[in-house]
């Protein structure tokens, strides 16, 4: 910022008064970029709580299934509705996969516009599917499977960790998360030209979930590097994994955009994406991955893992049988695991949950978790070293099946070697010294520069690239310049959240880094109005968290309100709130854009409060109001169980597993729904009365609006993609 | 419904509060200190309107020996007292629309982005070239490339910020 003496121009004799007007506008314009400048910081701090709770609670979720699978009885109706997602692929043979994904028979009917792919690919096709996405085409489905059988084959010669060398003066460009966003891959190869044998690439992971676009990107990176197997690279993250895919929009986007098909699909990725290597070695001195290290990380074992085992990063494998039976290396039958003679007695059935106690669940720390699980013929050693494991409910499982069998030291190789894949797909850097479990998204950990340090020391290594994390400019470099953290995913949040970058890596190792950021809506709104959209898209998501939790709050208040007048002063509602959202965010400034209109001498009157943000919904109003709650305080995670029960990922379930399923989210929640609450939802939803519901038009018919907002359109962001908010671009008035 | 407190004041207590919190929204290595630059930052956020004279004179009262960095404690009684005094009042809305006049001679209500660049860029404590650049992209008018002052002080004035 200027500091200066006035200087008087020789052309125009300033007045005083001139000088000092200008004086005050400096002064006064000043003052409003800092208060900017605060405000996208809260609004940054909010979508980075809310995203990473949200992470949080899908791990939840999956544990607490797992959790059932190992207490239900093998016939209960419960256990099958989920059983499906813990079994591995069934199909392993190779001549299975190539009968089961043949895409042969698939016929491409004359009208199709799109692009017609023969194989071996060339580059003019690679090319030539980048610009077909550009202008709006779909890749027809027979195409994509055989892109994705022919990537299959590629990846699997491929190591877990590639090795590379810019030798022959080639620079590396690298690229981070993409996260569907088509517009920013398609800008980086505008600005950096496409792959080529002069143009080597490394994307480091995330490629799909939350943009729209995810197979799109997909399909080019795949096709990329059936081209050119020498010059591009993947690395996989943690978004590479079906599970968050269910909840974070890849899942729903590849169904919706291949109904007849999109089920193998699936399947097939699901094989491919275990089939991704872990890191990129370059040069032996840059370490290229997508999450981080921990200070238990070690390159020789990753070197070594199966790695194709771990489909879902967030499952460990199935213990493998060396001998006998029925049992094939990688398959996993329910009979296999959950015989007789294993240590765990199943007995309870979905009733009797009841019992449990829902903090269980619910707590932060994954570690705490493990302390309620029966622990039998386990000795010190194993309870301290449970104690250190982030995923405490499956290790558990695991080591408990080992205590009874003759290959623990196999299991707990398989342990360590699943802890090395989660550290490495889940971590973020920290400021502070030491390594702790990362509790905030529920997997890996948060390191510190002394860890890094070490391990570039153990290793011989100069610097680590990674990403998983959504920066501001794209990048940021942290424990020394050390750490660089890449994302290329810009507009992230909303429309001019933040930029995205690439780097380019030459011999002498020294990152160039550019940054971008792709929106024509961007140079059409002024920096005033993007910022203020974004802010206001940052407080909806924020009202619509503290509505959720409606309940909870006003317990809470009213513990401090011991004379129940309604009011409470400034620091006691920030205090009361901070306790129930734990989302770490200065409400304290948020009082004022939150809780609008005029203010009690001071305090906050928290009845009237609530009753600006309402409830509304189709049919809702014969609903109970609490039940309302839940239902969107957890409508991530429900939808999510739906898409679980839909087994055949068809869009629909049946009435008797839309019961079950309920059934399943109360014991979840520890809340009592009753058959007749059932009964009223199914009334408001099956209007065609068919005996199945259609989960999309479920998930529709409940909405929150705030009166006071104009904004009334549909689902907090985190259930929709970006095309959701791209809807927001139309008035930038709102 | 107060808190316990040490002060007698509630008001010292509140103010207290406001200050670290926009402290700690900068301390990144969660140690108590910011980097001095954005000391700024923080004063403004908390709702005062310093010349750039009194933002040096404040960092040369709490910047720890050329560190480049602010610790908290030191911080703390130098802000508090600035806000207690109300040291550095908002600018009222007449006053600043005054202002724009003054550089709008023949009262036409609106300025161009030359004349505008020329006086800030110029006169008084002046804007460095990023800043100006930044106020015209968010204040000019695109498509008749004048700044409507009047409405821009109305439309940031309804807007409460923090």
């Amino acid at each position: 910022m200027g500091c200066g003496v006035s200087k008087s121009d020789q052309f125009h004799k300033s007045s005083g008064k001139a000088i000092r007007s200008a004086v005050l506008i400096q002064r006064w314009y000043r003052q409003y970029v800092a208060r900017t400048e605060m405000r996208r910081r809260y609004t940054w701090h909010i979508f980075q709580s809310i995203e990473y709770s949200g992470e949080q609670a899908q791990i939840k979720l999956y544990n607490f299934l797992g959790y059932l699978m190992d207490n239900f009885t093998p016939a209960s109706n419960e256990r099958n509705l989920i059983s499906h997602i813990f079994r591995e692929n069934e199909v392993c043979r190779d001549a299975e996969w190539e009968r089961y994904f043949c895409y042969k028979n698939i016929e491409v009917p004359e009208i199709y516009s799109g692009p017609h792919l023969t194989f071996p690919l060339t580059a003019e096709q690679a090319v030539g599917l980048v610009e077909a996405f550009r202008n709006k085409k779909q890749l027809h489905s027979r195409y994509v499977l055989q892109l994705l059988l022919e990537t299959w084959k590629q990846l699997r010669m491929l190591p877990n960790i590639n090795r590379i060398s810019t030798c022959h003066s080639k620079e590396i460009t690298i690229c981070g998360d993409l996260h569907g966003q088509l517009d920013d891959l398609l800008l980086i190869f505008y600005k950096n030209d496409m792959p080529s044998l002069e143009k080597p690439y490394l994307f480091n992971g995330d490629f799909v979930d939350r943009g729209k676009d995810s197979i799109e990107i997909l399909i080019i990176l795949f096709s990329f590097l059936l081209v050119y197997p020498s010059e591009v690279y993947l690395n996989r993250g943690n978004h590479e994994d079906h599970i968050i895919n269910l909840r974070y929009g890849f899942t729903k986007e590849v169904l919706t955009k291949y109904k007849m098909h999109g089920k193998r699909i699936l399947k097939l990725l699901q094989k491919i994406f275990s089939w991704l290597p872990l890191a990129t070695v370059i040069d032996q001195k840059v370490l290229v991955l997508h999450g981080g290290i921990s200070d238990t990380t070690d390159l020789a074992v990753l070197a070594r893992v199966d790695r194709h085992n771990y489909v879902s990063a967030l499952r460990p494998p199935k213990k493998r049988y060396q001998s006998t039976a029925r049992m094939s290396v990688d398959s996993d039958t329910d009979e296999g695991v959950w015989s007789p003679n294993k240590v765990f007695q199943r007995q309870k059935s979905l009733t009797s949950l009841k019992a449990i106690n829902r903090d269980s669940f619910m707590n932060r720390s994954l570690q705490d978790f493990s302390d309620r699980l029966k622990v039998d013929e386990v000795d010190e050693l194993e309870i301290s070293r449970r104690r250190q494991s982030i995923f405490n409910p499956a290790i558990s499982r695991l080591e408990n099946e080992t205590a009874s069998s003759s290959e623990s030291v196999n299991s707990l190789t398989v342990i360590e070697e699943w802890k090395q894949i989660l550290d490495l797909l889940w971590s973020d850097p920290m400021n502070q010294d030491g390594c702790v479990p990362n509790e905030v998204r529920g997997g890996g950990c948060y390191w510190g520069p002394d860890v890094t340090e070490d391990f570039l020391n153990r290793h011989n290594l100069q610097l680590i690239i990674r990403s998983h994390e959504c920066k501001q400019e794209g990048y940021e470099f942290c424990h020394n310049r050390k750490v660089l953290t890449l994302f290329s995913a810009s507009n992230y949040y909303d429309v001019g959240s933040n930029r995205g970058a690439y780097v380019k890596l030459g011999p002498d190792l020294v990152p160039y880094l550019i940054q971008y950021q792709a929106s024509s809506m961007i140079r059409e709104l002024t920096v005033r109005q993007s910022a203020g959209q974004t802010e206001r898209l940052a407080l909806k998501v924020l009202r619509e968290q503290l509505f959720a939790h409606k309940s909870d709050l006003i317990c809470a208040f009213k513990k401090v309100d011991s004379n129940n007048t309604g009011l409470l002063c400034l620091n006691d509602w920030a205090s009361a709130v901070e306790s129930v959202m734990h989302l770490g965010l200065p409400w304290r400034m948020l009082r004022c854009p939150l809780v609008p209109g005029k203010t009690n001498g001071g305090m906050i009157d928290y009845h009237e409060w609530f009753n600006e943000l309402a409830i509304k919904g189709a049919n809702a109003e014969h609903l109970d109001q609490s039940l309302l709650e839940t239902l969107y305080r957890h409508r991530s995670t429900l939808e999510t169980i739906f898409r679980i029960v839909d087994a055949d990922n068809s869009g629909f379930i049946t009435i008797e597993d839309f019961r079950q399923t309920w059934k399943l989210l109360g014991a979840y929640l520890k809340m009592e729904i009753t058959d007749d609450t059932i009964s009223d939802l199914v009334v408001t939803i099956d209007r065609n009365q068919d005996g199945s519901l259609d989960i999309e038009e479920f998930m529709e018919a409940f909405r929150l609006t705030d009166k006071k907002s104009r904004l009334e359109r549909g689902r907090s962001m985190f259930m929709g993609t970006a095309a959701d908010l791209t809807k927001l671009e139309g008035d930038p008035n709102i | 419904m107060m808190e316990d407190k040490q002060s007698a004041e509630p008001v010292v207590a509140d103010v207290h509060k406001k200050i670290t919190a926009a402290f700690t929204a900068f301390d990144y290595e969660s140690n108590n200190t910011v980097d001095v630059r954005e000391i700024g930052t923080i004063i403004y956020s908390l709702g005062c309107f310093p010349t750039q004279a009194d933002l040096h004179d404040i960092i040369a009262e709490v910047e720890e020996d050329n560190t480049g960095f602010i610790a908290l404690d030191k911080f703390l009684p130098v802000m508090t007292k600035v806000l207690l005094e109300h040291k550095f009042p908002p600018i009222p809305e007449d006053q600043l629309l005054q202002a724009f006049e003054v550089l709008d001679k023949e009262k036409k209500g609106y300025l161009v982005p030359e004349v505008l660049t020329h006086y800030l860029t110029q006169e008084g404590e002046l804007f460095t070239q990023e800043e100006m650049d930044e106020m015209l992209t968010a204040f000019t008018d695109h498509q008749k490339n004048l700044v409507y002052y009047k409405d821009l002080i109305s439309q940031l004035a309804a807007d409460p910020g923090i």
